[in-house]
């Protein structure tokens, strides 16, 4: 965990003068869901990679390779946008912890 | 040359606001700050006033949009007036916490209900704990004067915060007045130019304002703020300092007449400190040692130095044109009864809280000489029986 900063160390008035400074929030601790992606079903259609709000869903060569659980949320639009043929995206419960 | 006129404060305040050369004006017209609302856009239809006039559908809107404009670089300008006021309530917060430089121009009116256009200070004085620097105006040369001002502050870049700068609704926006009025030019260099912290359209250099902060980062972002404002006093007066020379009026935290041997005395804002100066004349002259405190800057609010103005007196009584309902008392005397207890002094005067001109009521010579004849009874018996109470309500 990084130190957090004092008062007098942010800038004023709210301000983030950093550029994509939200790269450094993993908000993957907020996820309840957690969506498992199967390779051998799915076709590739992207449309998972359309919808994710946050961008979570890894492509490479114009294959969904997985997902980046540092970011992903666990919506689960994924889950439900992947087509009902396919289903190649399933929400598992994240384990409880102690 | 200063310019001698005849004007309505809100035609003074119009005037300041021409001068003043805001590139962004929103506002929503509202008793009784209509006339100043359209004096500014009959400026820039006359192409008098460069000035990009936004008429917004709310008072929610107009501030919204001068804090957009503030933020990414404009001077901003908007006026309100009782009900408008509250409803950009939302908004006041966030042009405070996010460091704008709106300056807005109120004129005190009464909340309803019952509905009722004139003068109160529950406008202002419940917004008074928005973040915002707070200056109140006695006539239409002081709300001049405190508008120019304000813009200076508000932009200063040890401040950075937004100002509200507030006369009495009828009693001084339509009523005629005789004032001074500086040179265009003069007004143009004393202001300068605005340069915001963090422009919002420098492209270059991107910048988010106003994001989500949670538990872990809101404290901070509060705490700078506070600290903001409380600091912002030195250059309200610094201020008050430079426009001394350029104008040859001055002005300080809170006008101090005839108070320094006074035995009896009266706080007050905004435009009833005229009847209580010719009170305390007529009294200075019988002998009775009387006194008047008119706050100009309500917040910050200058405690340490109203403790010292009033620490010898023997009676005081705070006037107050709005009622902090339930409260100990009015929000002026709650907070100065806070200024004692926190001063390390031990003198300290017997104090009273009369609420006084509510929704327009006249206050007169015998109202003001009533308060000092009061003040003069407490001393005698030596303790205060009831220290609140409304002045002018018929039983």
């Amino acid at each position: 965990m990084k130190e957090l900063q004092g008062w007098k160390d942010i800038p004023i008035g709210t301000a983030i003068i950093e550029a994509g400074s939200s790269i450094k929030y993993l908000t993957g601790g907020w996820r309840d869901n957690r969506p498992e992606h199967n390779k051998d079903k799915c076709t590739n259609c992207l449309l998972c990679w359309v919808y994710c709000p946050e961008g979570a869903i890894i492509v490479k060569d114009d294959q969904v390779t997985g997902i980046n659980y540092d970011y992903c949320k666990g919506c689960g639009i994924c889950s439900a946008e992947c087509p009902p043929k396919v289903k190649a995206i399933t929400m598992v419960k994240e384990p409880k912890l102690m | 040359m200063a310019r001698l006129a005849a004007l309505t404060g809100n035609n003074a305040a119009a005037e300041a606001i021409r001068q003043i050369k805001p590139d962004v004006f929103a506002a929503y017209p509202i008793t009784p700050q209509t006339e100043m609302a359209e004096e500014v856009a009959q400026f820039v239809a006359d192409g008098i006033l460069d000035t990009e006039y936004i008429p917004v559908e709310s008072e929610h809107s107009s501030m919204s949009a001068c804090i957009g404009a503030s933020l990414a670089g404009a001077r901003a300008m908007t006026a309100t007036a009782s009900c408008g006021l509250a409803y950009m309530w939302e908004l006041l917060p966030i042009a405070a916490s996010l460091r704008s430089s709106v300056v807005m121009a109120v004129v005190n009116r009464a909340f309803n209900a019952p509905l009722n256009i004139h003068c109160s200070h529950d406008d202002s004085m419940g917004a008074r704990d928005s973040g915002w620097i707070q200056l109140y105006s006695e006539n239409a040369q002081e709300m001049y004067d405190n508008l120019i001002q304000a813009v200076k502050i508000a932009e200063d870049e040890t401040v950075r915060l937004p100002v509200m700068v507030c006369m009495d609704g009828f009693i001084i926006s339509h009523a005629v007045e005789r004032l001074l009025l500086l040179e265009d030019k003069k007004v143009k260099n004393f202001l300068g130019e605005f340069k915001p912290a963090y422009p919002l359209l420098e492209v270059n250099n991107p910048v988010t304002l106003g994001a989500c902060a949670l538990p872990d980062y809101y404290t901070e972002h509060k705490k700078q703020h506070s600290e903001a404002l409380r600091h912002s006093i030195d250059k309200i007066m610094g201020v008050a300092n430079e426009y001394a020379k350029l104008s040859g009026r001055s002005y300080s935290l809170f006008e101090s007449y005839q108070l320094a041997d006074a035995e009896y005395g009266i706080v007050i804002l905004n435009s009833a400190a005229g009847v209580t100066k010719a009170v305390v004349d007529k009294l200075r002259k019988e002998g009775v040692k009387a006194g008047l405190l008119k706050i100009r800057v309500y917040r910050p609010f200058p405690a340490a130095q109203i403790v010292q103005a009033l620490k010898n007196l023997k009676v005081v009584a705070v006037l107050e044109r709005t009622d902090s309902f339930g409260g100990v008392g009015s929000p002026v005397f709650t907070d100065i009864s806070a200024a004692f207890m926190e001063a390390s002094t031990k003198e300290k005067p017997l104090m009273v809280n009369y609420v006084y001109g509510l929704g327009g009521r006249d206050v007169g010579l015998e109202d003001i000489g009533k308060v000092y004849a009061n003040l003069q009874a407490i001393n005698q018996r030596g303790k205060i029986e009831k220290s609140f109470a409304y002045l002018q309500a018929r039983e």
